[in-house]
């Protein structure tokens, strides 16, 4: 068990370094010189200015060495600097993750219980429930979330003007976003849920809940939706993702502050600096969830622990 | 992501409904190809035609999904810009496809140090949300359409590569490319005849379905003022446009989305009836 974690964890290990690898071979793929992009568009520099920047960063030496420097720096967490605005990246992004924070983890907990609410709901009803919960599920997972954000925004802060229309403090602000972000990824979850309410239903374990005298209520709260929620653990990276390319357009339409807008303005500007740690951000934590996920799940599942010896 | 397909419900039902909703699939199918191919035909102005004295008009007969702050009318700009939003989202979809299918398959033929060399590759470029690796491309080749559907495909391959890799290690495996092998048949022969055509249904349900999801990160981009630039128009700009206006004029931002859920609801139906159909 503990040499099956280790691996996991070395696996990981290995994913995040391809990543950061990755993101170091995109900042070399733009064309054009680092340099000038990072004295500005327009500015004449004498070459001596232009190598005292050069050696300040460090392009003038060795591709393998920028490399290695480069790793280094993001081990003991120094982003580096960024084209456009000059200052250190962490600075550049000291403050905008809160917001992101907050509008992923309301998002979160809004299509969880969307999610289960809507399959529970629906779970052992009759032909015209299910077509109903199919169809609203099939356009809930259809629907862009900035789109949804539109619509929202017409109807709640524009005509009822029961929300604030942009940025907006507090709670009053996060609803909308909130609502915009979890609809397609309730979706998504509902319909897994579902189907596994739907195959748990014959399941021996149901059968025997049931002969013990049980309601039907309470077979399906105790036994039957324990059981169907255990592959949404599974979706943990489906879901990650979602959050965070959702957050991007999300923040973009409400005008909320956040990592989306940094990153969206990093790449309109091609500040590549930004856009790398931004996304090998992302990568690293989708790759911390789903190890972590992957190693808790036979705990959460001792049926999966048994062939696991090794 | 996968999600759409391994979510999509396999119970078989053999009741009219199912038939009736695929058939109207198709028939959306149809007209949206109609609208790609001849969009005049359909669109009840030119797309580009201002109207300072009609501006901001709401829905109406005679503006169907009303107009915008230069007074031009909305459906027929929605119309004239389905054709790019497609060709950006199928664009990627090829990329995504032909990129996925050629690291899917030397993995597979090659075997070996080759086959866990390009999967760990895959692993990496699986570690970034889809979206956030195409903002990557973006940044790395600049905005514009094309660089978009190359992002948005570029961004697809991994899913594809699994896919295919997977497909092609077990056909490899049967007995029959065994036999083949066996009977000096060269590679290319029963790669063509065997592993190509039966990996290719499986692959054809994920795209199916992937356009539907490529379409949503077109619009996306677009909307982030990434994609098409003016005067070329797509839904993702157009939605962009709008969404200064929401105070005056929802209708702006709101029609053009619209057909990106319709769009993707009927790929996304049309995929779902495939891989039924391939598991009867």
């Amino acid at each position: 068990m503990i040499r099956w974690i280790l691996r996991r964890l070395g696996a990981a290990l290995l994913v995040m370094w391809g990543a950061a690898t990755a993101t170091f071979l995109a900042v070399q793929a733009v064309p054009g010189d680092v340099v000038d992009a990072l004295l500005g568009p327009g500015t004449v520099a004498t070459p001596e200015l232009r190598a005292q920047v050069a050696a300040d960063i460090g392009v003038d030496r060795p591709l393998a060495e920028q490399y290695l420097v480069r790793m280094g720096h993001l081990l003991i967490g120094d982003l580096g600097y960024s084209y456009r605005l000059g200052e250190p990246v962490s600075e550049v992004l000291a403050g905008q993750v809160a917001p992101t924070i907050e509008l992923a983890v309301a998002a979160l907990l809004l299509a969880l219980t969307l999610a289960v609410l809507g399959a529970v709901l629906t779970a052992g009803r009759g032909r015209i429930a299910k077509a109903v919960a199919t169809t609203i599920e099939l356009v809930a997972v259809s629907v862009p979330a900035f789109w949804l954000g539109i619509v929202l925004l017409s109807v709640f802060s524009f005509r009822l003007r029961l929300f604030p229309v942009a940025g907006g403090s507090g709670v009053e602000g996060l609803v909308l976003p909130a609502v915009a972000l979890a609809v397609p990824i309730a979706g998504v979850l509902a319909q897994v849920i579902r189907q596994e309410l739907a195959t748990a239903d014959g399941r021996p374990f149901v059968l025997t809940a049931r002969s013990r005298g049980l309601g039907e209520t309470t077979v399906l709260l105790r036994h039957t939706l324990r059981h169907a929620l255990l592959p949404v653990t599974t979706m943990s990276g489906f879901i990650l993702g979602s959050l965070m390319s959702g957050a991007v357009l999300v923040e973009n339409i409400f005008a909320r502050p956040g990592l989306g807008r940094v990153l969206v303005d990093a790449v309109a500007a091609r500040d590549l600096p930004v856009v790398t740690v931004l996304v090998l951000l992302s990568a690293v934590v989708f790759v911390a969830a789903d190890t972590v996920v992957n190693v808790l799940h036979p705990i959460i599942d001792p049926r999966l622990g048994r062939g696991m010896a090794s | 992501m996968t999600a759409g397909l391994s979510a999509a419900p396999p119970t078989p039902r053999p009741a009219v409904l199912p038939r009736l909703v695929t058939l109207s699939g198709w028939a959306v199918l149809v007209a949206v190809a109609v609208i790609v191919i001849a969009p005049g035909l359909v669109a009840t102005h030119a797309p580009e035609a201002t109207d300072l004295s009609a501006t901001f008009q709401p829905p109406s007969a005679e503006h169907l999904f009303g107009t915008d702050e230069l007074g031009r009318d909305v459906f027929s700009r929605v119309i004239y810009g389905t054709r790019l939003s497609l060709a950006v989202a199928v664009g990627a979809t090829a990329l995504g496809v032909a990129g996925g299918a050629l690291i899917g398959l030397v993995a597979a033929c090659a075997g070996r140090w080759v086959d866990a060399v390009l999967m760990r590759v895959v692993d990496v470029m699986l570690a970034f949300p889809e979206l956030l690796l195409a903002l990557l491309v973006v940044a790395v080749l600049g905005g514009g359409s094309m660089n978009v559907a190359v992002a948005i495909g570029i961004a697809a391959i991994p899913n594809y590569a699994r896919l295919v890799r997977g497909q092609a290690v077990s056909v490899l495996r049967s007995e029959y490319v065994e036999s083949a092998r066996v009977l000096g048949v060269r590679p290319w022969r029963y790669l063509l005849w065997h592993v190509l055509p039966n990996v290719s249904g499986p692959v054809v349900v994920l795209a199916s379905i992937g356009v539907g999801g490529a379409v949503i990160a077109g619009a996306g981009l677009s909307l982030l003022g990434l994609g098409a630039r003016p005067p070329e128009v797509d839904w993702g700009s157009m939605v962009a446009d709008g969404k200064e206006l929401l105070g005056t004029a929802w209708w702006i931002s709101v029609f053009p989305g619209l057909m990106i859920v319709i769009v993707v609801v009927t790929v996304t139906v049309l995929g779902r009836a495939w891989q039924a159909a391939a598991v009867r």
